[in-house]
């Protein structure tokens, strides 16, 4: 008996330690419970953090485009019939002003200003459709991460340098230091040499793309001190389409998510979550009956130990509280358990789930956070299970209840 | 004996009544009870099954309320009384001795004794335990003081018990068929172990028994029938062990 713990929880100790058998095997079955909430959750964040991260590697969370151009008929609405104008590539109006007041946000991470456009590669003989992107190197790595994606040379694009993808090069048959010959719709060239060669995992994406400096790019596509879209990173991904309403609507430029742009994938990610959270909702639930019968059946087998103790002078409250706590403890002593479990099948899951190579297929860790909400959680649907039962206690007639 | 002062009553009755609905009509068990029990009287409540007596212990006990009529312990009157309040009082005024000992299994015997001062105070201290040693070795127990109690003998479970029922210096000790489960000759050292407490505590003590061997061994015995007191007579010499001389 611990001189500073109070009646309650000497009581609710003593009589789950007294009904060892009940006691172990309740929290064994809430220990299982927890264990697969939070394997399957680490599992779970593990495969989406890994599905997100190869989907947008090639892509910005948020990407600002100039407002489409719309023709005005000069006469009042409905009376001409007008044609929807075709888009010309343009830049984004004062986007210098522009950048500096998305810095001052704090949602944002990272700000790219980019100049892209058509153009065609020629070397020799062939002939390729490319997709022309001005970047600063500096501010466009941030918002995807061309450095990691690099596969030979260097990220440089100084003056007369550019990056191209593996499928181009092999289009091309060109390799680092070579020279190949841009030609943009606008009717300017410039003759490049390849001084990087970089996989974005994408083969449309490795054939297209072709990174060149902004200035490079700005003149080739006749854009000179314009930019045709602002690629942006934010902290929180998933607030993308919140900011770019909110850019649309204060800018009038068109603002593109990820989110939006990705419709389908990002409603696969949102179904996932919430069949998860059903699962997670229902094995929370049995595990809160699980409790709640073991402490109905407890309640029942102590009611003349309760009478006892409420002719002592035991309050209702007293009574209650302990068999809230005995509620509380094995929930606890079960999300404990159900962590140590979880922790085991992901070291399993580790040394099965493996590539050919013998390197993880991708990254999952039981984070500490998880495992202390999964703490509380557990501990919170035991007080919870445990009302009903505990009330039952504290409502005891103590008169019928030693009479037995 | 009968002209006492009120002062001096541990416990006071007047025209209790206690009545249960029946299917839709009222059963009256008790019909007006009347009593008084001064500090220091051992008196036995006797009477055949059916008679009333464990309703009326209830009812003294304060583990159930009365129909009608006034109930005063310790000059309280506790008609008015909230339901915190009725515990409380009964925690501190009233011990208990059941005929099933009904210690609680999962603590040792000391743990027992010392269960009323826990609940009161809501902490263990050292003060509690040294009070509980103190009380086991008046019942002659002190060797046994960490035994589970699951692990006692039935006349020893009836020791604690009887510790257990004077941890909180109570003004009256209600016992019920206190050797109903036990042998004669434990059933005597049982009875002489209440009567030593008696007086030397000068606890007052109701005993209600079956045994009229028992009965006759105490100062005072109230005979209920059908509800009402039928006789209330000193049995053998009354004023003996009373504070009064």
């Amino acid at each position: 008996m611990h001189p500073w713990l109070p009646f309650e929880w000497i009581a609710a100790t003593r009589f789950l330690r007294e009904g060892r058998t009940q006691s172990l095997l309740i929290i064994v079955g809430v220990g299982v419970g927890v264990s697969v909430i939070v394997f399957m959750s680490a599992l779970l964040s593990g495969l989406q953090s890994n599905l997100v991260k190869r989907t947008l590697s090639s892509q910005a969370h948020l990407v600002l485009l100039p407002a489409e151009e719309i023709a005005r008929p000069q006469f009042g609405e409905g009376q001409a019939l007008v044609q929807k104008q075709a888009q010309r590539l343009r830049s984004i109006d004062q986007w210098q002003a522009l950048r500096g007041r998305l810095e001052k946000l704090p949602e944002i991470a990272a700000i790219s200003p980019v100049a892209s456009g058509p153009a065609f590669a020629v070397r020799g003989d062939a002939n390729k459709s490319i997709s022309l992107i001005g970047i600063e190197p500096a501010n466009y790595v941030r918002v995807i991460e061309l450095d990691q994606k690099m596969v030979g040379g260097e990220l440089r694009v100084n003056a007369g340098e550019a990056l191209i993808g593996i499928e181009l090069a092999r289009d091309l048959g060109a390799t680092l230091g070579d020279k190949l010959r841009i030609n943009a719709s606008s009717g300017a060239s410039d003759t490049l040499t390849i001084v990087g060669l970089f996989d974005l995992g994408n083969k449309a994406a490795n054939a297209r793309n072709v990174y060149v400096g902004l200035r490079t790019a700005q003149s080739l596509l006749d854009l000179v001190g314009g930019v045709s879209s602002i690629d942006l990173a934010l902290h929180d991904m998933y607030q993308a389409e919140a900011l770019s309403q909110r850019l649309n609507a204060e800018t009038g430029l068109i603002a593109d998510s990820w989110i939006k742009t990705n419709a389908q994938f990002f409603t696969a990610l949102t179904s996932q979550r919430i069949s998860s959270n059903v699962i997670r909702f229902f094995i929370g639930l049995s595990v809160a009956f699980g409790i709640a019968s073991v402490l109905v059946v407890s309640v029942v087998q102590r009611s003349r130990e309760i009478g006892i103790l409420r002719a002592m002078g035991a309050s209702r409250g007293q009574m209650l509280r302990t068999f809230l706590l005995q509620g509380g403890i094995v929930g606890l002593f079960g999300s404990l358990l159900g962590s140590a479990l979880a922790w085991c099948f992901l070291a399993l899951w580790r040394t099965l789930a493996v590539n050919a190579d013998g390197t993880p297929m991708f990254m999952i860790e039981v984070e500490p956070g998880l495992v202390l909400i999964a703490a509380a959680g557990a501990t919170l649907v035991g007080v919870l299970a445990a009302l009903m039962p505990a009330r039952r206690a504290a409502s005891l007639d103590p008169v019928v209840a030693i009479r037995g | 004996m009968a002209e006492t002062l009120p002062a001096n009553a541990v416990l006071q009755l007047a025209g209790l009544k206690k009545s249960y609905l029946s299917g839709d009509s009222e059963l009256e068990v008790l019909h007006g009870i009347d009593l008084t029990l001064q500090r220091g009287e051992f008196a036995a409540l006797i009477g055949p099954s059916g008679s009333g007596k464990s309703t009326l212990l209830n009812l003294i006990g304060l583990l159930d309320r009365p129909s009608a009529g006034q109930l005063f312990i310790d000059g309280v009157e506790t008609s008015t009384l909230s339901e915190t309040e009725i515990t409380r009082l009964r925690g501190q005024r009233i011990g208990f001795v059941f005929q099933h000992h009904l210690l609680i299994p999962a603590f040792t015997a000391l743990e027992n004794v010392m269960m009323p001062l826990l609940i009161d105070r809501g902490r263990p201290d050292t003060a509690m335990r040294a009070r509980a040693a103190e009380l086991l070795a008046g019942v002659g127990l002190s060797e046994r003081a960490d035994y589970p109690a699951s692990k006692l003998s039935g006349g020893q479970q009836q020791r604690v018990a009887i510790a257990r029922a004077l941890a909180m210096r109570p003004s009256l000790v209600l016992a019920d068929e206190p050797t109903g489960n036990l042998d004669t000759h434990t059933a005597d050292d049982i009875f002489a172990l209440l009567r030593e407490v008696n007086q030397r505590e000068q606890t007052t003590f109701l005993i209600v028994t079956h045994d009229p061997r028992l009965a006759g061994r105490c100062d005072r015995i109230v005979e209920l029938v059908d509800g009402d007191i039928v006789s209330d007579r000193p049995h053998p010499i009354p004023t003996k062990h009373l504070p009064a001389d």
